[in-house]
């Protein structure tokens, strides 16, 4: 399958990213070379195997229901771009 | 004292022969003088190095020190270091100022470990040259028209160019392994869940593992047991008992079986790198060890699995940097969607953003199977490949990288060659497991060669043995680079 401009200006959206029309050209060269590679794996029949989607087959542990964390919103905050009593800052979404 | 082993440094500590004053000032000063060259550092903050120093020598005063106490270490800039800048090599993150530390810093600091500064690093350890950093590519001090590799590259040159005495990285597809063959030091990945990523800034969370860059595997060893262990912050901690990965350094190789894939001895390794490969595999012979051929038949496939299964995990991690919690936000916008929109845009360089839209394509509507999914399903054979193997052998060995550093600049408009340049280092974190790289000899225009040994899930202690028995016969690990 080949990849369309409007799939890298779509795919570009999805992902939150501002791309320009000169952007996207580039992306599309970059990315079909990227797709071509990848592609290969099409040619193996891999219907029996189930996927692996992990580096150990382990279980994921679980922990007790129990607060463990402090409150350092300060802390937190204090590296945010922009926070006004307590509370980050961002445009407004409902008028 | 330049090419002292952290051995060597602990003993003289220990003895008060130095202070870690002293040492930290003299290994700051020559990284002070270094770095406008070689850019390594990405922050050195002598003020805060110093007093760990000062506080270092007093545990070590009163009888507390351990190995590593009072020796000073670089730490790549992914570890989120409280109080100190953290910026994985990014815009998004270049006014960030970690309010916490990852697990490994914590580890460091309660033994007492000097912080010597951040290292340069691909932007989010994406790349395999260090050119993908906002702060500028880092130069290889063999060759400085050479690269030295990535992601850690900073590291890499920092512990060959003698400005720290060892240093950290992470691997995700080779990160550590390709920057310590580049550069011509020993470094290591661990078995994936050795090493807690609690504090390491995401790339790919399945494959993604910190590990030690030294000299040396003795170096390396030391290294480990102070990295190494579990978190309960990092829902991929291994729960182990602990181990003392220097336990089985000096064990003879009598009977040690090396693995030899056919598959990586094939045209397409450069002839300078088969030759040093060819000879230390020669010298493994003489000490006593025997190579059988094995066969890994779907080492063609890694490059493609892993471009799928990388990015697609990036694309979900990195989408946490939206210019409202921490990190960079755009200065100007229309609404919400504009700000993450232009934010985003600006906040990430091209190699980032285009690994986003890898990701994000491949996660998509209606090509989720063809692409994940199908992308999974031959993870798990080549680790079941790996497995076989490991039936007939101990070790595996092969050349880390095909080709010797390249030159700035030689791959970076072609991101597939750039790839490609990871052939044999990645199908190991697709499976798991643990792999490294040691200096061998050196190639083309003197640059440095890796032979690369992997071995099967938790042979730390053996792989380090492995190569620290041909350390004792070799000295490429001693060689220093001119200034």
């Amino acid at each position: 399958m080949s990849l369309s401009l409007d799939d890298v200006k779509r795919v570009a959206n999805l992902a939150r990213i501002e791309i320009s029309e000169d952007e996207a050209r580039k992306a599309l060269i970059q990315l079909s070379g990227i797709f071509d590679l990848i592609e290969q794996m099409q040619a193996v029949d891999t219907s029996a195997i189930t996927p692996m989607s992990h580096a150990q087959d382990v279980m994921q542990r679980l922990r007790a229901d129990a607060v463990t964390e402090i409150d350092q919103r300060e802390l937190f905050q204090s590296v945010a771009p922009q926070v006004e009593a307590g509370l980050y800052l961002v445009p407004k979404v409902i008028e | 004292m330049l090419n002292a082993s952290l051995k060597q440094l602990s003993a003289m500590l220990a003895a008060r022969k130095i202070s870690s004053v002293e040492l930290t000032s003299e290994f700051l000063k020559r990284s002070r003088a270094l770095n406008p060259e070689y850019n390594a550092f990405i922050t050195l903050d002598e003020r805060t190095s110093l007093a760990q120093a000062q506080a270092a020598d007093i545990l070590i005063g009163s009888g507390r020190g351990q190995p590593l106490t009072g020796i000073p270490i670089a730490q790549k800039d992914i570890f989120c270091t409280k109080g100190w800048l953290t910026t994985c090599g990014s815009k998004m993150l270049s006014n960030f100022i970690s309010p916490y530390d990852a697990h490994v810093i914590g580890r460091f600091n309660a033994v007492g470990a000097v912080n010597i500064g951040k290292t340069n690093m691909d932007e989010f350890a994406m790349g395999s040259s260090n050119e993908t950093s906002f702060y500028g590519p880092v130069k290889n001090p063999w060759d400085t028209a050479a690269v030295p590799g990535g992601s850690s590259g900073g590291s890499a040159c920092a512990v060959a160019a003698r400005m720290a005495p060892a240093a950290t990285g992470t691997d995700t597809g080779g990160s550590i392994r390709q920057p310590a063959a580049l550069c011509g030091i020993s470094g290591l990945k661990p078995t994936y869940g050795l090493v807690s990523r609690y504090g390491m800034v995401a790339f790919a969370s399945s494959l993604d593992q910190g590990g030690p860059m030294a000299k040396s595997a003795e170096d390396l060893a030391l290294m480990l047991n102070v990295m190494a262990g579990f978190d309960a912050r990092d829902s991929t901690s291994l729960e182990r008992e602990p181990e003392d990965y220097t336990r089985d350094l000096e064990k003879p190789l009598d009977g040690l079986r090396i693995g030899l894939p056919k598959e990586y001895f094939v045209k397409e390794i450069d002839e300078d790198v088969a030759r040093a490969v060819e000879a230390a595999i020669g010298q493994y012979r003489k000490l006593g060890a025997e190579t059988v051929e094995v066969s890994l038949p779907n080492t063609k496939l890694s490059v493609p699995v892993y471009y799928v299964l990388a990015p697609a995990e990036a694309s979900s991690n990195l989408s946490r940097f939206d210019g409202v919690r921490y990190g960079y936000r755009a200065p100007d916008y229309l609404d919400l969607n504009d700000m993450y929109r232009k934010t985003r845009a600006q906040g990430f360089g091209s190699e980032v953003k285009r690994r986003i839209l890898i990701g994000t394509y491949v996660l998509s509507h209606g090509y989720y199977d063809a692409y994940y999914i199908q992308a999974q399903k031959l993870r798990r054979l080549m680790a079941q490949d790996f497995a076989e193997a490991f039936k007939q052998c101990d070790v595996i060995m092969g050349p880390t990288s095909p080709t010797v550093a390249f030159d700035l600049g030689e791959r970076s408009s072609d991101p597939v060659q750039m790839y490609l340049s990871d052939a044999y280092t990645i199908a190991v974190n697709l499976a798991g497991l643990p792999a490294m790289s040691i200096p061998v000899g050196f190639g083309h225009k003197n640059r440095p060669v890796g032979l690369h040994i992997i071995g099967n899930y938790f042979a730390e202690a053996q792989m380090l043995n492995v190569a620290h028995q041909y350390q004792l016969e070799s000295d490429w690990h001693t060689r220093m680079p001119k200034e």
